[in-house]
């Protein structure tokens, strides 16, 4: 049906439509054109060939090809893992399974670039522990594994991404409708030519549009490359972004650079989106069914125990070793000593937590700055979901587009825009402030808030809104006791949707930090650099248990919520 | 109560034209029934008596009030309208109790707290809900929830009471209960009330008045159920009041001819026009073994259990008829497939031939 129209038009229904435009604009337009501005516009004038040079730049290309190459292989790898522990949890008799469902979901709380931290202190040639243990203990000449590696790389980047495919693969399994399977075994198919032709394509939409997703995460990645790739040259863009940023203290030449190096991000992932949202729509049969069916199972028979074992050992290994080995690090007294008794200590952890300004600013910046950043989406994003979905106006889908622009603009893009877009150039500068992370925060996070809005928005039918007007009720007041009520729950979604990344993020804030306002992420990330291993431990371990009381508390309070 | 006056109405939506110059008045008290085909624009007029959309021209009135006049641009706010409004989806709210759901309007009237109360339980015990007061909607069945949304419509005692196809997502046994309590509660209430449906048979049942919308938005005939059933103004209204058959019949000096054969057609349409059709429903047909009548031929016979459906051929056209089954044994006219039989009408209406598209027969 129709939206209803306000009775006296003018007023609320325009002041709503432009405060929505203006928000977008400000905050994602501009940001984004004035990096497509910079990277092909030399002194007023445009000029692909210039371009087109940087592109051709040793550093440049190298970079592009890197992220290629370690997309493609996370890509790869976490396909296969993912899809294969999906159906090991969805369609085998695999014991203790919805406890395995929730263990491989793990890897979304930890983030990569702390992933990434403690296998470095695991596997670095010369100081991991392992290839310590490995050459001291074992005895064996030199070290064995590299984690400064591509393999190195891709193999950490996997470890946190797969659960992309796996969570998209696990739902097309359990939604499918068991006869398509059946009827193919009562026609006499065994149950290997089942798989390959009747369940594979089926969940086929499902299975790429989650590689898709990791693809485009990998391609825009930063942290995990950061750490692990820097250090022997190896870059990808967002890197090598940063590398510029950093480097040149803001020479026209590297910005310059930065703005092409983004493009190329953009349109990639774009290009992605693309190819995502094609596999989607033409990957919606009907056969996979809103209804929850009771899929046949595969007996594993003898290999029920060993598939355990593995299960577990992945778990342990990708999930327990790095956690322990975080906390282990963070309370040693110098890094490189043995984990004996002695050496341990809880001073590092009060070192930070207490007596460290960096450290507790950055603890302090990051909450705020999620709190902040959480709260003016979610309202801004109720708003705008609003427009888009209930009224009838000209011109939302540009709202729309903008609104949904950052889902396919990488962290790293929006921040060079921030940068660019809010250092004096239009008269405001809030380089070097908390304000600018706040603002690219926004942008970054809008999508989320819109999609879970407009979602909740979407459930409350036009009718109930009618049916307060026809009772008496005024539009403002129809608003506050009928659809406010209905859309709480997508703003509260909305809200943990932005908080918990925010708390955690490094990508953005990386580009935009300065003396007195670096986040959580950033500290670890600094202090990693500065060779302060121990203390960057400490804080990733605190980091993350923040993370995990984060989730767990909202993980209670929404199913609360939900039983209520 | 009041009535209803709309005057001159148009309304379009981009390059499509729903309402072209609509007229139509609702007299107060009266139980007014818009039936039409879906998507023929009656929920758009509906619409815009209850002020969700505003008419491109013309005016409406409620009561002595105008409420919407294009060329004046006043447009009164449904809320300013004085409406109760029950919808297709119910709208049940379902974030509010039955009793809140229902108390709303009230609470917007700002009734005090204790005639508040009594009214509402008033409410509930009109729709039979006493005891489901503080349910939540998704506690309640469908048709629970259709009577939710009527008290909420009549607790605050509007003056006009829209219905849009309240029913049709009800089951059958449901929805002729709550046909038979909407018209009881009118009746109680003296309230007018508009009420928009495709469904024939529920417009016949409640109505005292009804209007014949087509697919193109123009209203065909107006009149009292009885009236429009069994004078229906064209062929359009004649079809949709129930199952129609049509035989095309040529006029010639001496009387009417079965087109297609050379049978005579024992009526006469008044009027020159050569080519007409003879419309009359599955029950004015009186079938026989011989005798008077038409000659025609059973072409498919169905057992429906108490009655036979067949259908008849005559001179290559075709028409539907049943006959209760213990009649049939009784007065032996169960007919196999390819028997003849003789036919004969209790009444006729009659159609020139050239209003009734093709394939709509």
């Amino acid at each position: 049906m129709r939206a209803p129209t306000p009775s006296r038009g003018i007023g609320a229904a325009e002041v709503i439509l432009g405060l929505s435009v203006g928000i977008l604009v400000v905050v994602v337009a501009v940001p984004v054109l004035i990096i497509f501005f910079n990277a092909f516009w030399v002194n007023g004038q445009f000029n692909l060939a210039d371009t087109l040079k940087i592109l051709r730049e040793p550093d440049t290309y190298t970079a592009l090809l890197n992220s290629l190459f370690i997309a493609s292989g996370v890509t790869v790898m976490s396909t296969i893992i993912g899809t294969f522990f999906a159906w090991l949890v969805t369609r085998t008799d695999l014991p203790f399974k919805p406890a395995m469902r929730v263990l491989f979901l793990v890897p979304f709380m930890l983030p990569s670039f702390i992933g990434a931290l403690a296998w470095k202190m695991l596997l670095s040639p010369r100081a991991g522990y392992i290839n310590r243990f490995l050459m001291d203990v074992v005895g064996l000449d030199g070290p064995v594994f590299d984690i400064y590696t591509f393999p190195g790389i891709m193999a950490v980047e996997t470890m946190y991404l797969f659960p992309f495919v796996f969570i998209q693969v696990c739902g097309a399994l359990e939604r499918m409708d068991p006869t398509l399977e059946e009827s193919a075994r009562i026609s006499g198919a065994s149950l290997f030519t089942i798989t390959r032709k009747i369940t594979i394509p089926l969940v086929r939409p499902s299975i790429l549009s989650g590689a898709l997703l990791i693809m485009l995460y990998s391609m825009a990645h930063f942290g995990t490359v950061a750490v692990l790739g820097i250090e022997v040259g190896i870059f990808n863009i967002p890197t090598l972004i940063y590398e510029k940023i950093h480097q040149s203290a803001g020479s026209f030449n590297s910005i310059r650079t930065g703005t092409v190096l983004a493009t190329v991000l953009v349109i990639t992932a774009a290009l992605i989106m693309f190819i995502q949202s094609k596999v989607l729509s033409r990957g919606r049969y009907q056969i996979i069914a809103g209804k929850s069916f009771r899929p046949v199972e595969t007996k594993l028979r003898a290999l029920r125990m060993p598939m355990l074992v593995f299960c577990i050992a992945y778990i342990g290994f990708t999930i327990v070793l790095p956690t322990v080995t975080i906390f282990m690090v963070g309370g040693l007294k110098t890094y490189g000593l043995p984990f004996t008794a002695e050496n341990l200590t809880l001073a590092n952890y009060r070192y930070i937590l207490f007596d460290w300004k960096l450290t507790r600013d950055a603890i302090w910046n990051s909450v705020t700055l999620g709190l902040a950043a959480a709260l003016i989406t979610m309202f801004a994003g109720v708003m705008i979901s609003y427009v888009i979905v209930k009224m009838k106006v000209r011109g939302k889908g540009i709202l729309e587009f903008l609104g949904m622009l950052p889902f396919s603009v990488p962290g790293s893009v929006i921040a060079l825009g921030v940068i660019l877009a809010w250092s004096g150039k239009f008269g405001i500068n809030i380089y070097n402030t908390v304000w600018i992370i706040l603002v690219a925060y926004i942008a970054r996070y809008m999508a989320f808030s819109l999609k879970a809005n407009s979602a909740a928005l979407e459930q409350v039918h036009d009718s109930l809104v009618e049916a307060a007007r026809a009772s008496g009720a005024g539009m403002g007041q129809a608003l506050r006791d009928i659809v406010l009520p209905l859309v709480r729950p997508g703003m509260f979604a909305a809200f943990f949707l932005i908080f918990l990344p925010a708390l955690r993020e490094l990508t953005v804030s990386v580009l935009l930090y300065g003396p007195t306002t670096r986040t959580i992420g950033v500290a670890i990330y600094t202090l990693n650099e500065d060779g302060e291993t121990v203390y960057s431990a400490a804080l990733a371990g605190i980091a993350l248990m923040i993370i995990v009381t984060a989730q767990t508390l909202i993980g209670r309070f929404t199913r609360a919520r939900t039983a209520s | 109560m009041a009535s209803v006056q709309l005057q001159g109405i148009r309304k379009s939506y981009g390059d499509n034209t729903v309402l072209r110059d609509l007229s139509l008045t609702v007299n107060d008290g009266e139980c007014f029934t818009l039936l039409g085909p879906s998507g023929c624009g009656k929920t758009v007029l509906l619409r815009l008596v209850a002020g969700f959309e505003r008419p491109d021209a013309g005016s409406i009135r409620i009561g002595e009030r105008v409420v919407s006049d294009a060329a004046a641009s006043v447009s009164a706010a449904p809320n300013e309208r004085d409406l109760g409004v029950v919808f297709q989806d119910y709208a049940v709210w379902p974030h509010m109790t039955v009793f809140d759901n229902i108390a709303y309007p009230l609470k917007l009237a700002k009734v005090t707290q204790t005639a508040l109360r009594a009214r509402v339980m008033d409410a509930v015990g009109q729709v039979n809900l006493r005891g489901l007061e503080d349910r939540m909607p998704s506690q309640l069945s469908g048709g629970q929830q259709q009577r939710v949304a009527l008290a909420r419509a009549l607790v605050a005692k509007p003056s006009l009471l829209l219905l849009d196809e309240p029913l049709c997502n009800l089951d059958a046994g449901l929805r002729e209960e709550m046909r038979f309590e909407i018209k009881e509660i009118q009746k109680n209430l003296g309230i007018t009330i508009f009420y928009v449906t495709h469904d024939q048979e529920i417009a016949l049942a409640i109505s005292d008045r009804m209007a014949i919308m087509d697919e193109k938005g123009v209203i065909r005939q107006i009149g009292a159920p009885d009236e429009i059933f069994e004078q229906p103004a064209d062929d359009f209204v004649f079809r949709f009041m129930g199952v129609a058959n049509f035989l095309p019949v040529h006029r010639q000096p001496g009387g009417g001819w079965v087109t297609g054969g050379g049978q005579r057609f024992p009526w006469e349409p008044d009027g020159d026009a050569c080519a007409w059709l003879a419309g009359f429903r599955p029950s004015d047909v009186r079938l026989g073994r011989d005798g008077e009548g038409l000659r025609c031929r059973v072409k498919r016979a169905s057992f429906l259990g108490a009655m036979m459906d067949y259908l008849i051929e005559v001179d290559g056209a075709q028409f539907r008829t049943q006959i209760e089954t213990h009649a049939a044994l009784a007065q032996g006219l169960m007919f196999g497939e390819s028997e003849a039989c003789m036919v004969t009408l209790h009444s006729v209406h009659w159609f020139k031939a050239g209003e009734i598209p093709e394939g709509r027969r």
